[in-house]
């Protein structure tokens, strides 16, 4: 979990595209086998197909899909944020104390099983809210949107195996619909605009 | 202090280290690995050049400088005994003294009225204040985690590594590259002003000056190298002469470390080590967060 947040601060301060995409894989990959790492000992069906499908989706499925985006598009490789890499590190690290707070607030009982699971979901969900808001693409922001997910499904994790199968799959469901119609989306956008700056989408078309 | 003693003669050997190890990826003979030492009796057998705009806070700053960094060798532990001088809050000598080498060699850089000094001299000051943060946060983690305030005890409490003092180690690193000018801030190496950072501020000193400014950034590489070392390597045996071995193996295997990525990486571009100083200082604030939980 600790390297959940390694990660996150990662994604902060890249420039770069591809390895932006590589890290979102890599937070996949280990939420997935975190959760096989946390039930080891009581590992049901269940929470296997819970580990597997979010291992393909999100470690596998998820990079291909946003890397087919960038070559369809056409996108330059370089990240143009509205904040620096500078003050987005600083951001995190606010994000990380806010997360750290909450978790010494929430009522949570003895549900959660590793320490920091908690304050890692929340500022996994902080950094892929700020990604939405910071960066000017719009493939960064279904990245951010990505980071998002991952924050919640580590906190389901954190909640233990109770939350059903279903509520699992859905979310993984939506989230992996939401990459494949905004892959779509950032394609149109493209040939629409010639670019997928977000910032100029509201300026008419001359 | 023995210990001690043993610093101020290995210290240079680091230097032959990293050459050689460069050397060794280049497919090159290289120098010496007492090259280091070679140099420093040369030059204080040689005379000193003033140059004729320069005034006494040049002539000031090359003794002033070696008398920091012995000072401040004084409070770093080595192999798992505790340092000449231990007391509460010595972390901020240490940070102090580096910070007194650097004031001079900066000022005996604008002293000399060189256009390129001065750029090396400003470039020195806006790094070293990005740096200074991250070593001061670092350090504040392994305080609050190890409950001791002075760094001969908190290092030696320090010992089983834990993942927050292995973010300050990761800091530390990218600290101990910028503060000794190696390659992904600076390139020691290069003689093209444009693009040096300590180098360039030195361009104008000469015999024993030179000398003794070559000898304390021995030592400054010593004394960053070390703090990296007694964080990362527990002394285990409690045999003395044992630990000392293995922390002067672990230095050495870190300056071949460094060799090594020098002679992998290019120079990184002059906008882009802030962001890598901000990195260091993110990881160190993250560990002290983690610690103060």
């Amino acid at each position: 979990m600790m390297l959940l947040i390694v990660l996150d601060l990662a994604l902060l301060c890249i420039s770069l595209i591809n390895t932006g995409i590589l890290i979102v894989g890599l937070q996949g990959l280990l939420l997935g086998f975190f959760v096989i790492a946390i039930h080891a000992n009581a590992l049901s069906v269940r929470l296997m197909a819970i580990a597997i499908a979010g291992i393909a989706i999100k470690g596998f499925l998820f990079p291909v899909l946003l890397r087919r985006a960038i070559r369809e598009a056409g996108i330059l490789r370089e990240i143009k944020p509205f904040v620096g890499p500078g003050l987005s590190l600083v951001s995190g690290i606010l994000m990380l104390a806010v997360a750290l707070w909450i978790k010494s607030k929430l009522p949570l009982g003895g549900i959660i099983d590793a320490p920091i699971t908690v304050p890692a979901s929340f500022m996994t969900i902080f950094t892929g809210l700020f990604l939405v808001i910071a960066r000017k693409k719009a493939l960064t922001q279904c990245m951010g949107y990505i980071v998002f997910e991952n924050g919640i499904y580590a906190f389901g994790i954190a909640a233990a195996g109770d939350i059903p199968l279903l509520v699992e799959l859905g979310l993984l469901l939506d989230a992996f619909v939401a990459v494949f119609v905004m892959g779509i989306a950032i394609y149109r956008i493209n040939q629409e605009f010639d670019h997928i700056d977000a910032t100029e989408l509201s300026s008419l078309k001359g | 202090m023995f210990n001690y003693i043993l610093a101020l003669l290995l210290a240079p050997l680091l230097n032959g280290v990293i050459n050689r190890v460069k050397a060794l990826f280049a497919g090159r003979n290289g120098p010496p690995l007492l090259q280091r030492y070679y140099d420093i009796v040369k030059l204080l057998r040689k005379g000193t050049v003033y140059g004729a705009s320069t005034s006494w806070v040049f002539r000031l700053s090359a003794p002033v400088g070696l008398a920091a960094a012995l000072v401040a060798l004084l409070v770093v532990p080595f192999g798992g005994v505790y340092a000449p001088v231990a007391f509460g809050g010595d972390i901020l000598v240490l940070a102090y003294m580096l910070g007194l080498m650097r004031f001079f060699t900066i000022i005996a850089a604008l002293d000399t009225g060189s256009s390129f000094e001065g750029m090396g001299a400003s470039r020195e000051a806006f790094f070293s204040a990005l740096a200074e943060p991250a070593l001061l946060l670092g350090v504040a983690a392994i305080a609050c985690k190890t409950g001791w305030m002075s760094l001969s005890s908190m290092l030696h409490a320090a010992s089983p590594v834990s993942f927050e003092l292995l973010l300050v180690v990761a800091s530390f690193i990218i600290v101990y590259l910028c503060e000794n000018s190696r390659i992904p801030i600076d390139d020691p190496a290069t003689h093209l002003e444009l693009t040096m950072i300590h180098e360039a501020m030195i361009l104008d000193n000469s015999g024993p000056d030179l000398g003794f400014i070559e000898y304390s950034s021995s030592l400054k590489l010593w004394i960053l190298g070390a703090l990296i070392v007694d964080i990362a390597a527990p002394y285990r045996s409690g045999l003395w002469f044992v630990d000392c071995a293995e922390g002067v193996g672990c230095m050495i295997l870190l300056a071949a470390a460094v060799g090594v990525t020098e002679s992998i990486m290019a120079r990184l571009r002059l906008l882009r080590v802030p962001q890598l100083l901000a990195a260091a200082g993110a990881l160190s604030s993250f560990a002290l967060l983690l610690v103060l939980r």
